[in-house]
């Protein structure tokens, strides 16, 4: 498909620890269209960030099997500089807490300039070192007046003077514009926010928010966000992908998801959202903890959590039924295949 | 800061009047008598009590540490009973020497520690990271004077590649003084020739000076670097494509600095106060050797004069190490 720009097929993560060997990832398949904004869900420890970092091939020392198509050339095969420009020309990344992902040694200024030089213009590593900075000063200049035009775009305030500051001296909001600014130097195919409003603020979180919305529409990228909140994949995104123990268990439009939830944890997801009609105290949740990686359980990984489990839930994973034409879960509440 | 820079002077100043009393009064203290041994053995005891009353020895202790002090601030440091010296030009001539080694080995230190710091932390667990860790340890371990006479048997002896001992060719003139420093001067005076020389005369007990600081520098930066290659803006610099050198040489290194830059002011105190051993070994004219004589005689004008300066420059160390934190972290700003 000509309108793909990420696949993922068969996705599989292991950690082999002291304890034995956890699967994280365990066959996670997932699309992405161009020109979409995808919402990945789940709670902590579901995969979701491990899956937005195995597209930047960025997975800390763990075997990482399967595959990510990127305009279908496969990512996981590559590695020195042809990753090095493939992460800075076709991807951005902001995560989560603003405040640990942001250099505290060097100016905003320094900090953008250099994305600017190295995404944009596709500077070799040397001349942003110390000695070799010298030799493109003019072209440095140039950047910098591009990294104070971004500045300005993300809404830092007197962008030019604000280029001098450091992490220390912005807010939590400010430093999460400065690190999308960082991301989108490079104006990439991708955008992948992982919790990016997480530690932010309820009110800058809908700023921010709007921001990658809006930044994502007029530059016709493709975004990735991922998150625990449902408000706000609700918000930003067209589609969501709902992840469970390292696998998808529904995915679907919006739309899909949110009035025709199927999977039984896609259900209890959307009722734990607080609402104004649920009295004090009242607040809903789905029973259990999140399955261990060493030893997830047998058949569907959320069984032992299900409220519509049945007999043979536990005997082996689910197929993916087709609910509708974007629509997909993996449950046997929608499966023929009872014996799979 | 310039409130910080007065208040860091005035500080100063305490510290050095701590030093000089300390050292005063326990040199006085102890029951020796420079007066004796200048007077020699067969001296009587008339000539014995003159000399006594020349240099002051016959008055109460605190009138004599007034005095001293008085002195001190007007420029002069004392005239030594056995040297019959004045001991501030002996200091003008011995500490330049040893200043310029000390200086010479932290170079030596820093440019040999943080690269091979830098190679563990790059290659960890392998095996360059192995051989570095072998290497500082044994640096370390190793004990300078040890290093010092086998330098000298290879480098001077075997080879004959080196001068054996000494700081400048005795057939040659010494660039002219205006540091004290030979190879600062030479180069000052753009006598290459003489540059040349120095640094051959320095190399070797240079580099024996400096293992202490090369061995802990390189591990420091080690860790230092593991740990901010682990940080979430390294992640983030590497996710938005900065290539993997400027992630080390650049973003993680200046983070990583800090601690090194702690261990070169404390190495400075360190070499400055150690360098006697290896001094001795290759003939340095520098202040240990003049030291240690003076404390062999009980000498303790010249003693208290090495302690101030020392002393003294330790603590302008300190400043200036105070002055590059602001340089590496913005985050750190010296409020009064």
């Amino acid at each position: 498909m000509a309108d793909t720009l990420v696949e993922i097929r068969g996705l599989k993560l292991e950690f082999s620890g002291f304890d034995g060997v956890s699967r994280v990832l365990d066959g996670v398949d997932l699309t992405l269209k161009r020109g979409e904004i995808l919402g990945i869900v789940g709670e902590t420890g579901s995969g979701k960030t491990m899956t937005a970092l195995s597209i930047a091939h960025l997975v800390p020392n763990g075997v990482l099997t399967g595959s990510v198509l990127f305009e279908g050339e496969e990512v996981l095969t590559k590695s020195g500089g042809a990753l090095q420009r493939f992460r800075a020309q076709r991807l951005g990344m902001v995560f989560q807490d603003p405040t640990t992902n942001l250099n505290p040694v060097f100016s905003i200024g320094e900090l953008l300039t250099d994305a600017v030089l190295v995404q944009k213009y596709g500077i070799p590593g040397w001349k942003l070192l110390p000695v070799g900075r010298w030799f493109n000063r003019r072209q440095r200049q140039q950047a910098r007046e591009e990294a104070i035009a971004l500045l300005d775009r993300v809404g830092i305030p007197d962008a030019a003077h604000r280029m001098n500051s450091y992490a220390h001296q912005l807010s939590g909001g400010q430093k999460q514009r400065v690190l999308i600014a960082i991301a989108l130097a490079g104006n990439p195919d991708l955008l992948i926010a992982d919790e990016p409003t997480t530690a932010l603020d309820v009110a800058m979180q809908a700023q921010i928010l709007r921001l990658i919305q809006e930044l994502v529409r007029e530059r016709n990228m493709s975004a990735i966000v991922i998150t625990h909140d449902l408000g706000v994949v609700a918000r930003i995104c067209d589609r969501i992908t709902v992840m469970y123990g390292g696998i998808v268990a529904e995915s679907g439009t919006v739309r899909d998801i949110f009035e025709n939830p199927k999977h039984p944890y896609t259900k209890g997801l959307l009722e734990a959202i607080p609402t104004d009609q649920v009295e004090r105290g009242m607040l809903r949740g789905i029973h259990g903890a999140p399955p261990s990686f060493l030893k997830p359980p047998t058949g569907c990984r959320f069984h032992p959590r299900c409220p519509a489990r049945m007999s043979h839930c536990h005997l082996h994973p689910p197929a993916v039924a087709r609910i509708g034409p974007t629509h997909e879960t993996a449950c046997y509440l929608y499966t023929d295949e009872r014996h799979a | 800061m310039v409130r910080f820079v007065l208040q860091r002077l005035a500080l100063t100043l305490v510290v050095l009047i701590g030093l000089s009393m300390l050292t005063f009064f326990v040199a006085r203290i102890i029951p020796a008598d420079p007066i004796l041994l200048a007077a020699g053995p067969r001296a009587s005891e008339a000539q014995i009590q003159l000399l006594r009353e020349r240099y002051g020895y016959d008055r109460p202790l605190v009138e004599q540490y007034v005095r001293y002090m008085g002195d001190l601030l007007r420029g002069d440091l004392g005239t030594s009973v056995v040297l019959k010296r004045d001991v501030g030009p002996d200091l003008a001539r011995y500490f330049p020497a040893t200043l310029e080694l000390v200086l010479a080995a932290l170079l030596i230190g820093v440019l040999l520690g943080v690269p091979l710091g830098l190679v563990a932390a790059v290659y960890r667990d392998r095996l360059p990271d192995q051989i570095s860790r072998v290497f500082s340890l044994g640096m370390v371990s190793i004990p300078n004077f040890w290093l010092a006479i086998v330098l000298q048997l290879i480098l001077a002896f075997t080879l004959t590649i080196l001068p054996f001992t000494g700081r400048f060719d005795r057939l040659l003139h010494p660039p002219p003084t205006l540091t004290g420093m030979y190879t600062v001067d030479a180069l000052l005076t753009l006598n290459f020739e003489a540059f040349g020389t120095a640094l051959r005369y320095m190399i070797a007990p240079a580099f024996c000076l400096s293992l202490g600081a090369l061995a802990t520098i390189a591990r420091t930066v080690r860790a230092d670097l593991l740990d901010v290659l682990g940080t979430d803006y390294i992640r983030t610099a590497r996710a938005v494509g900065i290539p993997t050198s400027v992630l080390i040489l650049k973003y993680a290194l200046k983070n990583a600095s800090l601690n090194t830059l702690t261990q070169v002011g404390l190495f400075f105190g360190y070499t400055l106060t150690g360098s006697v051993l290896v001094e001795n070994i290759f003939s340095w004219p520098g202040i240990g050797n003049y030291a240690v004589s003076a404390a062999l005689t009980k000498d303790f004008v010249p003693l208290m004069g090495v302690t101030l300066l020392t002393g003294f420059a330790i603590v302008l160390v300190n400043i200036v190490t105070d002055f590059f934190y602001l340089v590496l972290d913005p985050r750190i700003k010296y409020t009064s």
